[in-house]
């Protein structure tokens, strides 16, 4: 990570409104989080079902709308940016969706839904600039002009990720934010499109903010990783760090619950390790509070706050 | 305690049909874990639908292949025949338990309805088994829960909802279709280890079909890899990681991303699987194959031994079988 940071999240707060059982009810889907991205750097964000990962992402570009805090992209704050303003920065800052079928118009051909922000957008100087940039955002992505003309069920799960990756980089982006891209796919496309994700990297300096619940994929394309519980970033810090020596408990139990690939290396069995509790049962203290291991009376009154226990370590916990 | 063998099921009609489960053989015995691991696609949830005699008219159907459970072949038994002949001993979970339960019963009624079924109990003796079976796959309040709806429980509880049917049953075996994929991996840890103790107390027999190594690495005590509708390799758990035998084993592991070497280039495999029938002669994993000969498309490829209970359908597997 370079010294200077592309992104700066502060005290991200974002909340639904959820009806249930004839009542309305607030669920804080994302409380208090805050994080910077280093110019080139990849941010790996973690956790479970409901965490808020995707919240986090979607908040940041403001496809959905946060209620607090601030996230500045160079001197502009996303989040009050005017209308105008915010589509262009929303060309710097991209994104990449799991299901890439979901997210590919099924009536558009896929130069069509390539090209689309171009079009919208007047990036394109003519018909030849637009087939040309097609071509280019196709190639990037290991994908020949060929598929321009085609449609997306005619494509494999790891052909239409690929291609919304082109969809992704075509403006040329300064930072790409991609939630659970491999999630869908079998590993060895999985594979395939990881690798892709760390040329781009590499071919045009993106920085990344890689979104996925599975450890060993964040773990092997991220520089730092956030883990997240609850809408609370609980611990944040180097990749190997996290890996081999974290810290909070919940990132503790997160390893030791992670299915390693390796028979020699079993999950001792027994171990007790709960159950998140429902949104609408929020913890007064910390989120974690139920589940831990060495919580106390002040676990269960006061939600810790996220502070530096180390250079490059950020953790959340009263304990530790 | 169960042996498949030979089994193919088949597309189309009876004189001109492909396969997509093609010769598959293999043993499951008492108390063991088997897992069958495969990317989408390669036939292994069609297996195990064949096994539990779920083939809808007019689609896939079982084209060869004898299923034989405790001695007796169940393979042309419909299921209701299974269940009054009391060899049925055959449960099923699948990936999603949501899917599964009734959203309008609570999850009492649905274990006893099983109970009623299969046991033919009735009355507070039901019941009582109902909250014994509940206790058993470990929810906490057993007796409260009887009277809750899917919809009250988290997912993690849905599959332990699940799992409590298919042993009202009393199976010999239970085939668990993907179980922990839809699962948080605390939960999904929690699971399997629900798994493990009810072979190690019941003496159930698993069949666990999965996409997902690090789980194949965590639970089971063998595998088989299937590609393209055919069992490629078959190994005890450690011995397929440590000395894998076929190149697609090996192609698969090395795909996997691994946090202790992070940002190393991942091997990926060259072109697309295979459909399973796709290919008609020689091996179906040949195109993809870096150690690929000129034979490799022409014949049949026979298992190769690569020790007692370890077999690679491959013509030069990278294991060496002892001299």
């Amino acid at each position: 990570m370079t010294a200077s940071p592309i992104l700066h999240v502060r005290n991200l707060s974002t909340r639904y409104t959820v009806k249930r059982g004839g009542k309305m009810h607030e669920v804080e889907a994302v409380k208090q989080v805050s994080f910077t991205l280093g110019r080139g750097e990849v941010l790996g964000i973690v956790g479970e079902s409901g965490c808020g990962k995707t919240s986090v992402a979607r908040s940041i570009i403001r496809l959905t709308r946060a209620d607090g805090g601030e996230v500045l992209f160079g001197d502009t704050n996303l989040l009050t940016a005017r209308s105008d303003d915010l589509r262009k920065l929303r060309l710097k800052i991209r994104m990449v969706f799991q299901d890439p079928f979901a997210s590919l118009n099924p009536r558009r051909s896929i130069g069509d839904s390539v090209a689309e922000t171009g079009d919208i957008h007047g990036l394109f100087q003519n018909a030849a600039d637009r087939g040309r940039q097609i071509d280019k955002a196709l190639r990037d992505v290991g994908l020949d002009g060929s598929f321009s003309t085609r449609f997306p069920h005619e494509l494999s799960g790891g052909q239409r990720q690929r291609v919304g990756i082109a969809r992704a980089i075509l403006p040329a982006p300064d930072i790409v934010i991609a939630d659970e891209p491999v999630s869908a796919l079998d590993v060895s496309v999985q594979a395939q499109v990881l690798n892709l994700l760390a040329d781009l990297r590499e071919m045009m300096g993106l920085s990344m903010i890689f979104i996925s619940h599975d450890l060993g994929v964040v773990g092997h394309v991220s520089d730092r990783v956030a883990v997240m519980y609850m809408g609370r970033l609980v611990e944040i810090a180097a990749t190997r760090e996290i890996i081999d020596r974290p810290v909070h408990p919940y990132t503790r139990t997160l390893m030791a619950a992670r299915p390693k690939p390796d028979p020699a290396f079993r999950i001792k069995s027994g171990i007790e390790i709960g159950e998140p509790p429902s949104q609408f049962e929020r913890p007064a203290g910390c989120p974690y509070v139920n589940r831990c291991s060495i919580a106390t009376a002040r676990c269960a009154a006061e939600d810790p706050h996220l502070r530096p226990v180390a250079s490059d370590r950020l953790i959340a916990c009263h304990n530790v | 305690m169960l042996h498949v063998s030979d089994l193919s099921v088949a597309i189309g009609t009876r004189s001109d049909f492909t396969d997509i489960v093609s010769s598959v053989s293999f043993e499951i015995g008492r108390g063991e874990i088997l897992g069958l691991v495969g990317e989408s696609g390669c036939g292994k949830s069609m297996t195990s639908l064949a096994l539990m005699g779920l083939m809808a008219e007019g689609g896939p159907w079982i084209r060869s292949g004898r299923v034989v459970l405790d001695g007796f072949n169940v393979i042309d038994m419909p299921p209701y025949r299974r269940v009054e002949s009391g060899h049925g001993g055959i449960a099923m979970i699948f990936q999603e338990p949501m899917s599964s339960l009734n959203p309008v019963l609570k999850i009492g009624e649905q274990i006893e309805e099983a109970l009623a079924v299969h046991e033919g109990l009735a009355g507070a003796g039901r019941t009582r088994k109902a909250r014994e079976l509940l206790e058993m796959v470990r929810i906490p309040d057993a007796a409260l829960q009887l009277g809750a709806y899917p919809h009250q429980l988290s997912g993690g509880m849905r599959q332990r909802v699940m799992i409590a049917i298919a042993l009202a049953c009393r199976p010999k075996v239970l085939i668990a279709d993907e179980p922990t994929t839809a699962l948080d991996v605390t939960v999904q840890a929690q699971i399997l280890s629900l798994l493990r103790e009810l072979c190690d107390t019941l003496g159930l027999s698993i069949l666990f079909i999965t996409h997902d190594l690090g789980v194949v690495a965590q639970l089971v005590d063998r595998v088989a890899v299937m590609y393209a509708g055919r069992i490629v390799e078959t190994a005890p758990v450690l011995q397929l990681f440590e000395h894998r035998g076929h190149p697609y084993t090996e192609a698969l592991l090395s795909c996997l991303p691994d946090p202790a070497r992070p940002l190393r280039r991942l091997t990926t495999i060259a072109g697309q699987a295979a459909r399973p029938g796709a290919i008609l002669r020689g091996c179906a994993f040949a195109p993809r194959c870096p150690k690929i000969a000129e034979i490799c498309t022409i014949e049949a490829v026979p298992y190769a031994q690569l020790s007692s209970d370890h077999h690679a359908l491959c013509r030069f597997p990278l294991a060496r079988p002892p001299s």
